[in-house]
This record gives C-alpha cells, structure tokens and sequence, in this order.
C-alpha cells in the first residue's frame, strides 16, 4: 500500500515519459551490456548511511552502493546537492526509508529522472505514531517542530505523525534486510539467491544481537529505565525493549526548545528519576548537559539516532551502531542503580 | 498574591533560567552601550553587517575543532576584524564610502560562511550555533561573556570622549590629535569581540538586536551619549529578563523572545519618549498651533 502511494508522488506527463523513456533506454542499454559483460557492481543509491550498511551487507560485493546523507549528517534538514541527483540517474536501484525520513527525494528523484526500482525499505513495519503513550511533549504536537514536509505530494500517513526512525528495532530491522534483498533481486535476477542467502545470514546476526539486547535490558527493574535523550529518535527502541526516552526536541532536531520546554523536562527528570542525558550523534551537547546538571542524571554519552558514525568508529555499521547504543544505555542505567 | 511570584518563580527553581539571565544581561550591558555609538555614527546596519562577517570564521573553527568554544570564537574574532579593517581600509584608501564597502566585504564573508557550512552538509550542530542556545549557558560560555562585557565596557569608558568626538565631529578631533584612527580600530575591535561573545549567547543573527533596539529605543528619552548609553544598557537587561519569562511562561523559544522583548520597548519609546516620541510631537504641534490661533486672536 505504502509502495504505491510513494511511487504515485513521482507524477510523469505521458510526454514526458515518452522522451525520458526514449533517453533513459539509450543509457540503461548502455549500462546493460556493460553490465552483462565485465559483470560490474549493480549501482544502487541509499538515502542515508544506515540504509547504505545494509545494502552493503545485502548486496555484498556484487553492489556499489552510493550514500546520500552520509554518517553523522542529519536527513531532516538535508539538502541535495547536483552530484546526488548524479549518483541517482546513474543508479539501478534507490533503497529509501520512507515515513516521511526523506521530504527532499521526491523533488531530487523527479529532478534526476531515476526510473529503476524503488525499494521502500520500512515497507511492511508496524509504523508508529507520534500521538502514542511514549509522546512526551506534551499537547503542542510535532508538526510544529521544523519536520520540513514536501507538501507539494501526496502521502498516505499524516503529517508530522509518524515516526520514521523504525530501524531503531531490530525485527524492523530484519524487515528491511528482506526488502532489500528482494529489491536487488528484482533488478538484478541473476543474482537472486546470492542476495538472499545474504540477507539471511544477516538477520541471524540481528536476531543474536537482539536477544543479547533484551537479556541485558532485563537485568534491570522497569520502573528504572527511564533516559533522556536529544530527540525524539527513540520510539520504536523503547516499544521493542521496555526503555523509556524522554525527548528534549521533537522528531526533527532543528527545533529550538522554549524555555518552558526544558523546564518540563527538568521537572520530570528530577521527579521521576531519570537515569541518564544522552545525546545524539548530530545534535548539540550543551542543552543536554545543562539538564543533567539540574536533574542530577548521569551524562550517558552519545546515541546514534538517524545517521551512523565515521568508518573509524564502533558505531559506523547498523549493527555495531545497535549494539553501542544498547550498550551505553544499558551500562547508564546500571550505574545509576548503584 | 500570586502576581509577584510569577516574576521570580523559574529564576529561583531552575539554574538554567538563572544562567540564561546572567548571560543575556551581561551581553547586554555592553552591547546598548556600543550600539549606541552606531547609532551616534549613522552606522546602525553595521553591527548586522559584523555580524554576518564573523561567520566563516566560526565554520572554520567549527570544521577544524568541532563544538570548541575557543575555536570558534578565535575564528570568529579574526574574520570579522578582517572584515572590519579592510572595509575601513578601502574606505580610507579609495573614494568609496565605509557603508559601500563595509557591505561589500561582509557579503563575500557571508558568502564563504555558507559555503563552508555546506561542506558539512546541513550540520544541525551548527544551527544551533548560528541560532544561539541561551538556555543551555555552561561556565565556559558564561565567563566568556562576561570577560567580554567588561573589558567592552572598561575600554569604551577610557576611549568616551575621543570617541564621542569623533562620532559628532571628525574634523575637530583630527585637527586636535592623531587619536582618530586609534580610536576607530579600538571601537571596531570591541564591536567584533562583543558580536562573537553575543552569539554564544544568542546566536549570529539575533545578537545584533540586543545591540541596536536598546540603543535606538534609548534615544528617545535621554539627550546626553551618557545617558543613552546607560539608558540602553538598562533596557536591554530588561529586555532579556522580559524574553526569558515569555519563553517560559508562553513555551516560546528564548532568543527571539528576548529580540522581541526589545522590539516591544523599542516601540513604546518611539510612540511615548520624551525626546522626540511621536506622542510627545503631537502635544508640541498641538500646543504650537493652539499658542498660533491664541496670538492671532488677540491682535485681530
């Protein structure tokens, strides 16, 4: 359902299609037999760096996959640039997030004629609302909250509501993995059960790491999983696991927080026992440590919400960047039990 | 009496709200001040200009040693005295104006600014130093600010009355001493330095309004620099306590609170100030024209 209402947001006049047909079949021709002969990587595009990873894990070496938002920068605010619409006219394949993560790639896709296969990665995720018990802040709503909608195209969900950070789950994850390996085998048959056999071989790591995650969460007594973090990135985290996020901004990061925002948290912070303040990979320390100084909370370090680290750091693969986060949360709140 | 205690209530439970006070006022005890002098000057757009200026140098900072206060603030020190000297430099050197230049330069240096920022690919981090965090204050910000504001403030009160003559005739005091130019670059010198600490505070863009509404509003109620300059100082304080209670208490974001704040009394003094306030010009003309018909009607 999803699938359909995200390609529908690319309209083509006939016309138009006609003369991008004529053009794109020259080039994918091009690209084909070349393709065919010196069996080079099948190009595809990720939206943002952790997307990337999976494919990379996906598609193995029989890929060459290009980043859009690259690690530690933030998709909410992003803004393309002429060699993105490049990589994406180049392509064979786009793996994007969906749920509104993306409000700059229907104008870039449009703008680059892309016209291989779309995959929507989160399709088939129990997506999650902004409206539900884990929302903390408070009746001003998140479509205020600087999320830049592309309003100019239809979507199926509503505006501002929903909660793309769904890979912050690993059974969200593994969801993806098998979009993923079912898009590349769609644009590239030949190479079908690689993919497959692939995606599964990851997935059982996912489903390792996510026991492993949920036997650490559960040495800890539940009224005690209590953090705060910079964003609201951690939805699908604390329905998965049974920790719960008190956001400082709302789902975007750009938002600055009012007075009477922090003030909130302050209070909850000081009268519900918050373990710790963590901060994201992309966003500002300063306002997390001064509500950690007024709330008495441990300062828990940084998170990686919606982009992976650089290459040189733990955190710089989907996997490595769930087991940090678990593993930073996890050793938080078991300080604070002491 | 529940009135009162609404007044001090968040300054008194949260740190935060005591910080961000502390911070803004003491930005704006030297910034009214110094804006007072632009205004004196006819420069009132400069300090926007500056502010702008100062930009590449933070990103270069930024991108070199990432959320570094230090880093960014020496950077930012040297873009924008660059900016500053050679705007005045050209002014100085060839026929062109200092408004023409000081814009043209300040424009190449907003240009790079952006360019830079880019690289890093909309770095939210950055944002957040553009737009200021005045509630999140940590000592380093603080003392820096209030280093700033004091030495702004020492070094205006010993450079006043050069500098005040320079602003009201440049030609006497060139005849009287070779202090001009000093003095131009001591007070070009304490404009960048208090622009850069402001936006620690809040933020690139607004930090040239807690500089100049205070002055402009200042105007129309004291005739001496003096008094303007505490006047401004005073406002400006106000302003900042005014805007940080109006982020708490309407749940808007701080720093354009506190621009508004001094938006609001800049604009009750252009309608009720006693020097030149439009109220006060209304009466005058209203008086003036009854004294008129008064005079007429007796000698006809």
């Amino acid at each position: 359902m999803a699938t359909t209402k995200i390609f529908s947001s690319y309209p083509h006049s006939a016309r138009r299609r006609r003369w991008l047909g004529m053009a794109l079949s020259a080039v994918m021709l091009g690209a084909w037999s070349a393709h065919a002969v010196s069996r080079d990587p099948l190009p595809v595009v990720a939206t943002f760096s952790i997307l990337a990873d999976m494919v990379k894990e996906v598609g193995g070496d029989r890929v060459h996959v290009t980043t859009i938002v690259g690690a530690n920068a933030d998709s909410h605010g992003f803004e393309p640039k002429p060699q993105d619409a490049k990589a994406l006219l180049d392509a064979k394949v786009l793996v994007l997030n969906g749920l509104d993560f993306e409000p700059w790639l229907p104008r870039l896709s449009k703008a680059a004629g892309f016209d291989g296969v779309s995959v929507l990665a989160s399709e088939g995720v129990k997506v999650r609302r902004m409206s539900g018990a884990h929302d903390h802040s408070g009746e001003k709503g998140h479509a205020d909250h600087g999320h830049d909608h592309d309003h100019g195209h239809d979507h199926d969900h509503a505006h501002g509501e929903v909660d793309p950070h769904a890979w912050q789950d690993l059974a969200n994850g593994m969801i993806y993995a098998r979009n993923i390996a079912a898009g590349l085998a769609k644009a590239d048959p030949r190479n079908a059960s690689y993919y497959e056999s692939r995606a599964n071989s990851y997935i059982a790591r996912m489903k390792a790491l996510d026991n492993e995650v949920r036997a650490a969460i559960a040495a800890i007594p539940p009224e005690r999983r209590r953090v705060i973090s910079s964003h609201d990135a951690f939805g699908y985290f604390a329905d998965a696991y049974g920790v719960e996020f008190i956001p400082i901004s709302g789902l975007a990061n750009q938002s600055e927080p009012s007075a009477q925002d922090v003030a909130r948290i302050i209070k909850l912070a000081r009268e519900t026992g918050v373990s710790g303040v963590f901060i994201e990979n992309m966003s500002n320390p300063v306002m997390a440590q001064q509500i950690a100084r007024e709330s008495g909370a441990l300062m828990g370090g940084t998170l990686y919400a919606d982009a992976l680290g650089p290459a040189d750091q733990p955190a710089s693969t989907y996997l490595g960047m769930f087991s940090w986060n678990a593993g930073r949360l996890v050793y938080v709140l078991k300080q604070s039990l002491q | 009496m529940i009135g009162l205690e609404v007044l001090y209530q968040p300054f008194v439970e949260f740190g935060f709200m005591r910080r961000a006070l502390a911070g803004a006022a003491a930005l704006a005890m030297a910034a009214g001040p110094l804006g007072v002098f632009l205004v004196l000057r006819r420069m009132s757009l400069m300090g926007d200009a500056m502010a702008h200026a100062i930009l590449p140098g933070v990103a270069v900072g930024f991108l070199t040693a990432g959320m570094s206060v230090t880093a960014m603030t020496v950077g930012g020190m040297i873009t924008g005295l660059a900016v500053a000297l050679l705007a005045a430099a050209v002014a100085r050197l060839t026929p062109q104006r200092e408004d023409a230049s000081f814009a043209a330069f300040y424009l190449v240096s907003l240009g790079v600014g952006v360019l830079l920022i880019s690289l890093k690919g909309g770095n939210t981090e950055l944002l957040h130093v553009l737009f200021g965090t005045v509630l999140g204050l940590d000592d380093a910000a603080l003392i820096l600010v209030s280093a700033t504001s004091s030495v702004a403030l020492l070094v205006l009160a010993v450079i006043f009355r050069p500098l005040v003559m320079e602003c009201l005739d440049p030609l006497f005091l060139r005849s009287e001493s070779r202090m001009g130019p000093v003095v131009h670059i001591a007070f070009l010198l304490l404009l960048v330095m208090t622009l850069v600490a402001g936006f620690q505070v809040l933020g690139t863009l607004m930090v040239v309004g807690i500089m100049m509404l205070p002055a402009a509003a200042a105007r129309f109620w004291a005739g001496t620099a003096i008094g303007q300059m505490a006047l401004a100082a005073f406002s400006g304080v106000f302003a900042s306590y005014l805007g940080l209670l109006l982020s708490y208490y309407a749940n808007v974001p701080a720093s354009p609170a506190i621009i508004l704040s001094a938006g609001i009394v800049y604009f009750l003094s252009v309608t009720f100030g006693t020097q030149g306030g439009l109220w006060q010009v209304a009466r005058q003309a209203r008086a003036r024209r009854l004294r008129l018909s008064r005079i007429s009607q007796r000698d006809f």
